[in-house]
């Protein structure tokens, strides 16, 4: 092998980082709560995030109120009852529905004005249909103005006043959405959720783990030995890769089996790209913990360091573009931020090499990055610390 | 007498339980700093907005009307970055590396179909990777095509009638992302500070073997208990009023409500939150178990409050199950007094269920503490 080619005390560093690896796997297997993480939690995650988060917005709760009540107006509030996009109630007072709005029971109002039959039959004036939208779910307001204007020009159509909005457009729009037809909001945010799994095992764990060492003073047991602090650092990162990686894998079996997951990408791709951001995670983890020798600050500095821009500065929720430019500055350090896209890519469009291997390229970086300054933070002797 | 000496011992513990977590300067610095960064980074991160655009641009008709659509495509502030494709073969190649999120593909003959009133179609390819993104894009894009499209019919016929939809955005004019994000965080930030202190607190006494000390100490069972969650029913306050003056000050956001409704929802909410942090606090045995279980507690809390996304996209199954997240009820009074003036009615109608889980959890957590005690 590679270590026997490099010569006798190399063999022995080999040796005794062994030692220590199958030292920490013992740990792994005994300590319950390291398993439980592995497995239970990539599946707990995945399925809060599969059915519990979705920008599938349909079945929108409004409110009709109706103040035409002429044949047409309700037609036209039928139309709005039936659509798949909206939850309609039907009414005749404003005031009930607004007050609604108020207290977040509906999120749109849409109200039929008395002269509105009046004016579409005499085709003078413009007939007006009024929206209010709830501004307090910016997201769901834009959903309701714009399904409100397709349901009601649907309707107009339908309903043979097509030469009101003139039959068709001169300039007409043909969408296609590559890689997700289907538009579900799924395929974006199980890639996310990979993510978070990933930094949770690679951070928040060692974190805990390498803190504790230092609080017990376990630490100190082997620093006294001849063991050097390169080879304790490897130690505890190999084991962890392969619990991390092994989790991830179980991860993207779910996705696939339980949520119908495309899987466009191959397997080597995956691997790739998963390995480079597993060991940021994990260096990121070690230097919290060698920073920080306190379980208690590791864990809350893994949440923050960690998890939160995992979470939302990656761009699987929330677009980073859309971010002020500071922002978007951080987002370059946020390892996540290459991972998500790269992720997404293998799952929905394929290897493409582009996108993942500066991705990749980058994601390593940081982390020869982080372990350097692992490596000069740790105290090589016990009195030096 | 004794009921004197009592909340004289219940204050003696709580001083001591701010000391514990006052003098130790790691998580003093934890207490302030990470709520600060949280609001400032993710109430201008957590935005669903989209902004700043890249979009293709192929154009194979080379006629006035694609210039003309290219123009106020450029001429608008959501799409910033443009990329001119030479042919069909460069689409895959930008849409899979991500430089655009779309193109627009001007077909031959544009100008002369849509002159000529035969009319054509803009084929517009988007990046399904991003779903929310596009969508909205799409949305956008069609717009400035509608409106070009009225325009178009504006000069060759009089008489247009033009069924009218007036919208108006209530409580939020501008559909200013932060207005929903900040004040949510009010709810969050004050979940995850006040979780990790209770739950904590215990777990770190045993862990230190400090709490057999306090074991015999003259407090009673009770006394412990309340010594124990009051001070983080005050630093929540803290922190609550902290995010509060932010988000007025730094964020603008108009405050519509009351300040009264507020505080008096808050300690509702408060106690639901203390009564799952005792209940971990109480079964576990090291900082590192009661640390899982926070993280167990917070995640779905979070995930599943509409603060990500909306309750109402989640399946119906799961809308029902969310009612025992107290997370998920302080949203919705937390914006609905900040942004909607809500009635009292409305609120009342919001802490009743934090109320039902507070009374279902907080016995059967003091049981658990008093049984662990001894």
């Amino acid at each position: 092998m590679k270590v026997t080619q490099k010569g006798k005390s190399n063999g022995s560093s080999w040796i005794r980082t062994r030692a220590l690896m199958i030292k920490e796997s013992h740990q792994i297997i005994r300590d319950p709560s390291s398993l439980l993480i592995a497995f239970a939690l990539p599946f707990i995650m995945l399925f809060l995030f599969g059915y519990g988060l979705s920008l599938d917005t349909n079945n929108l709760k409004i409110g009709v109120v109706m103040e035409d009540l002429s044949n047409d107006a309700r037609s036209l509030a039928y139309a709005f009852a039936n659509t798949s996009y909206f939850d309609a109630r039907l009414g005749h007072s404003r005031k009930y529905f607004e007050n609604e709005l108020i207290s977040g029971h509906i999120r749109g109002v849409i109200v039929i004005p008395q002269d509105f039959t009046e004016n579409l039959r005499k085709g003078e004036v413009s007939p007006k249909l009024q929206v209010l939208s709830d501004g307090s779910e910016p997201n769901s307001a834009t959903f309701v103005e714009n399904y409100a204007s397709g349901v009601f020009l649907t309707w107009l159509i339908a309903n043979g006043y097509e030469n009101a909005t003139r039959t068709s457009p001169l300039l007409d729009v043909e969408p296609r959405f590559w890689f997700n037809p289907e538009l579900s909001s799924r395929n974006t945010i199980l890639p996310g959720c990979i993510t978070i799994i990933i930094a949770i095992i690679g951070t928040l764990l060692t974190a805990l783990v390498v803190a504790r060492e230092w609080e017990r003073g376990t630490m100190e047991s082997l620093m006294v030995t001849p063991v050097k602090i390169r080879e304790i650092i490897i130690s505890k990162i190999v084991p962890y890769f392969i619990l991390g990686m092994v989790s991830m894998l179980f991860s993207v079996a779910i996705c696939m089996v339980l949520f119908g997951m495309p899987f466009r990408g191959s397997v080597f791709a995956l691997c790739i790209i998963s390995s480079a951001f597993l060991l940021v995670s994990l260096a990121g983890g070690l230097l919290i913990s060698t920073l920080s020798k306190n379980q208690f600050v590791a864990a809350q500095a893994s949440l923050v360091s960690a998890f939160l821009p995992t979470t939302l500065l990656s761009g699987f929720i929330f677009e980073i573009d859309s971010m002020p430019a500071i922002l978007r500055a951080i987002t370059w350090v946020v390892p996540a931020s290459y991972f998500v896209p790269s992720l997404q890519t293998v799952f929905l469009a394929g290897d493409v090499w582009p996108v993942l291997l500066p991705a990749t390229g980058i994601m390593m970086l940081i982390f020869i990055l982080l372990f350097t300054i692992t490596i000069m933070k740790s105290p090589k002797r016990l009195e030096a610390s | 007498m004794s009921h004197s000496t009592g909340i004289i011992r219940i204050l003696a513990l709580m001083v001591k339980e701010f000391h514990a977590v006052w003098r130790d300067k790691k998580t003093r610095f934890l207490l302030i700093f990470p709520p600060v960064v949280e609001l400032i980074i993710f109430g201008y991160a957590a935005t669903l907005d989209v902004k700043n655009v890249s979009i293709g641009i192929l154009d194979e008709d080379n006629g006035p009307v694609a210039r003309e659509v290219a123009q106020r495509i450029q001429g608008s502030t959501f799409f910033t970055k443009y990329h001119y494709l030479r042919g069909r073969s460069e689409i895959k190649n930008i849409i899979d590396t991500q430089k655009a999120m779309l193109v627009i593909c001007f077909p031959q003959n544009l100008s002369q179909d849509v002159s000529s009133g035969k009319g054509s179609t803009v084929q517009v390819i988007l990046d399904g990777r991003r779903t929310n993104s596009s969508q909205i894009t799409l949305g956008y894009l069609s717009q400035i095509i509608g409106r070009y499209n009225i325009q178009l019919f504006e000069s060759t016929s009089k008489h247009v009638i033009r069924p009218e939809i007036m919208i108006r955005t209530w409580f939020n004019p501008n559909k200013i992302y932060c207005w929903f994000t900040v004040p949510s965080l009010i709810g969050t930030i004050m979940a995850i500070e006040v979780i990790v202190i209770t739950g904590l607190s215990v777990a770190r006494e045993r862990e230190l073997g400090t709490f057999e000390q306090l074991l015999v100490s003259p407090l009673t069972q009770w006394e412990i208990l309340i010594g124990k969650t009051a001070p983080s029913m005050i630093i929540g306050l803290l922190e609550g009023t902290f995010i509060l003056v932010i988000a007025m000050i730094v964020f603008q956001i108009p405050f519509r409500g009351s300040f009264f409704y507020l505080y008096f929802s808050i300690p509702f909410y408060l106690l639901s939150i203390i009564a799952f942090g005792l209940f971990i606090s109480s079964m576990a045995k090291t900082q590192q178990q009661a640390f899982l279980g926070i993280f167990v507690f917070i995640m779905p809390c979070f995930l599943l409050s509409g603060f990500m996304t909306p309750v109402e996209n989640m399946p119906q199954w799961l809308q029902q199950l969310v009612v025992i997240n107290p997370l998920k009820h302080f949203l919705v009074i937390v914006k609905g007094i900040f942004l909607k003036d809500m009635p009292f009615s409305d609120v009342v109608e919001n802490i009743y269920p934090m109320i039902f889980i507070s009374a279902a959890t907080l016995p059967f957590a003091t049981w658990m503490f008093r049984k662990r005690l001894g």
